[in-house]
């Protein structure tokens, strides 16, 4: 019997779900709907939006106005469709290849236009759905199917992007820590603008078999142990963080949203012409 | 009540023509020759309600024009070609979630950045096959200003009738040309609108198509809870792996299109009773086609012109019947030759084809075709 969470937000029929055994991506997907369920709104007012890879299928098992878009435009779609009809609350969940190389650019447009999508990004630091390719979050000398001696290229920081950016909400959970992914989602969709969580999940079969990372029990112990919440580091000292990763909320500062905007000079527009 | 007569842009032609047909929403990049269209869309589309959003890159602007699709906007972008080949990924993903929508090209000179501020016609093929796979599509040729407000029209409802993207292949000569101009009042425009389902949300299926092959389409957000994507996918909108599913979608994506060629198919032709002599031609070298044939009359030679409108579908039959009627039949184009290919293919051997090619982005004059047609005759 599925819990009454998956079976009104879920498209049970669609389960069991593709994912890897041990694979994080199923525990965010519920985090997700919990936010949903939590934050009351409308199922018929809520859009899921996602691109390619792994984590770009959630969405075909949630039970909303679901779109599954090309690689990296997921952004670009939901833009369109939040533009168009802004009472639509557009989510949209994208991988960390996904995201951050082929939809940068989408990515670092989306957050400067504070435009009101809330952005999940599992970033799990492999190119799962083709076969275990290091990815823009694969951490440096990590390796992957295509850097079987090691990655050179330095990671991206997601958080810290968007943040940059003009995200106006960003935070980070892991999958070990579901209950923070819940109420930071709760939180980025409440917030009128653009949003952006980082969902740390593990890929056993891939990323943690090229790199020795063990079981994904072993890879969420890591997740238990690296991560360590914003309010708690304040008190920590630069040593002691050496290896550790944040999670919890690390921005929230709200500005006007890009459709209010626009809708302001529709309306001005409107008031000249009469 | 017709409007006053104004001096008006191929380009600014295309936006009032979307505006007219109800576009909603456009999103796009700067690229010329077509900047225009999006100046012109940025300024009228809030003063009728409608959004226009400059993106950060052409695909960008295709994916959010589908996105605003969805939601039940009548949406368009515009381009030229180096976009044209960044929006085809896009373009694509319209073609098989069957998503309408509208894409301008405004030919310039290519490959790459090529000639940015002169014609061409190069995107014939690109037009046709530019996103990978097989799909439908529907492609549409202005000749003139007044006639690029009609067809942006059409597009709009092409792509609202058959859930298809659309494409307005303009040229650079069209786009940037100033004509006297008389637009039509709003009531004798004719507009279509998508089908929407009339059935409960619960027992919509939003690819089962009716007898047209097209399925109803419901907006996002309004309670109608389904699945787009762009993978191989059932009536139902999911995502599959049948081969026997696959086959029939992609098959019915093409068919759409193919058992309404009658109605989607147009063309202009002059002089075709008895002409010997026929210059097939679209575009801006059209009009050049049309002062060759006049010269050629004047010297006692039997031309006619024949000027698809819709290049793709191309209209084959009434081609078919005037190769069978014409000696010779000559293919002026501002490429090395891309439709001349679909006219071979048509006509076979009933008639001479002769080719006459120009690639240093100008147009071809009428001269150059009176002197082409001499030359063969």
């Amino acid at each position: 019997m599925p819990s009454v969470l998956v079976e009104n937000y879920f498209r049970t029929e669609k389960l069991p779900q593709i994912w890897c055994p041990g694979c994080g991506h199923g525990i965010i997907t519920r985090s997700i709907a919990s936010a949903i369920e939590k934050s009351g709104i409308d199922k018929n007012k809520i859009c899921i939006v996602s691109g390619i890879g792994c984590s770009s299928r959630a969405p075909g098992y949630l039970d909303f106005n679901t779109l599954h878009t090309t690689h990296g435009r997921a952004l670009a779609f939901a833009t369109g469709i939040k533009m168009a009809k802004p009472e639509i609350k557009v989510i949209v969940i994208m991988g960390d290849g996904d995201a951050t190389a082929i939809g940068g650019n989408h990515l670092i447009h989306a957050c400067r236009r504070n435009i009101g999508i809330t952005a999940i990004v599992y970033n799990n630091s492999i190119y799962g759905m083709t076969g275990g390719q290091y990815s823009p979050t694969t951490p440096k000398y990590d390796k992957g199917t295509t850097a079987p001696y090691g990655n050179i290229d330095k990671a991206f920081d997601i958080c810290k992007l968007a943040a940059s950016a003009g995200a106006t909400y960003v935070g980070r959970a892991t999958a070990y820590h579901a209950s923070l992914v819940t109420s930071l989602v709760q939180n980025a969709i409440s917030n009128e603008g653009f949003s952006l969580i980082e969902a740390i999940s593990m890929c056993p079969t891939y990323y943690g078999r090229k790199n020795k990372k063990g079981s994904a029990v072993s890879m969420m112990e890591w997740q238990k142990n690296s991560a360590i919440n914003i309010s708690a580091a304040a008190k920590m000292s630069p040593e002691a963080l050496e290896g550790k990763f944040l999670i919890g909320e690390l921005k929230n500062s709200p500005e006007p949203e890009y459709t209010n905007e626009y809708q302001k000079i529709i309306d001005r527009l409107k008031k000249e012409s009469q | 009540m017709k409007s006053k007569a104004r001096l008006m842009q191929g380009n600014e032609a295309c936006v009032e023509g979307a505006i007219a047909a109800g576009m909603r929403f456009y999103a796009g990049y700067p690229i010329t020759p077509s900047t225009e269209i999006a100046e012109l869309s940025a300024e009228r589309l809030p003063l009728v309600g409608g959004r226009f959003m400059q993106m950060e890159d052409e695909i960008g602007g295709m994916a959010a024009i589908i996105g605003a699709s969805l939601t039940g906007a009548k949406s368009m972008t515009a381009t030229s070609g180096p976009g044209f080949s960044l929006k085809q990924e896009n373009i694509g993903y319209a073609s098989i979630a069957e998503v309408p929508c509208v894409i301008v090209n405004v030919q310039r000179g290519g490959p790459s950045t090529g000639m940015p501020t002169s014609p061409a016609q190069g995107e014939i093929m690109q037009a046709r096959w530019g996103t990978h796979g097989d799909h439908p599509v529907i492609a549409l040729t202005p000749s003139s200003v007044r006639e690029t407000f009609d067809l942006t029209i059409k597009a709009f409802n092409f792509a609202e009738k058959y859930r298809t993207p659309v494409i307005l292949l303009m040229d650079e000569v069209i786009g940037h040309m100033r004509e006297k101009v008389q637009l039509p009042d709003p009531s004798e425009i004719e507009i279509i609108d998508r089908k929407r389902p009339d059935c409960s949300s619960e027992e919509y299926l939003p690819y089962e198509a009716d007898n047209d092959l097209v399925p109803p389409m419901a907006d996002f957000g309004t309670g109608y809870r389904y699945h787009v994507t762009g993978l191989v996918h059932d009536e139902t909108g999911f995502p599959s792996n049948s081969t026997a599913v696959a086959d029939k979608l992609i098959r019915r994506l093409s068919n759409k299109i193919e058992i309404h060629r009658d109605e989607i198919e147009s063309w202009e032709e002059e002089n075709t009773e008895d002409a010997e002599v026929l210059i097939l031609s679209y575009g801006c070298v059209a009009r050049s086609s049309k002062s060759a044939m006049n010269i050629l009359r004047e010297r006692g030679i039997k031309a006619g012109t024949f000027r698809p409108i819709t290049i793709w579908p191309f209209p084959e039959k009434r081609l078919r019947e005037l190769a069978a009627k014409v000696k010779t039949i000559v293919v002026p184009e501002m490429n090395l030759g891309q439709l001349v290919l679909e006219v071979e293919r048509i006509c076979g051997c009933n008639a001479k084809i002769e080719k006459l090619n120009k690639v240093s982005c100008e147009i071809i004059y009428p001269e150059e075709i009176v002197s082409k047609i001499e030359e063969v005759l």
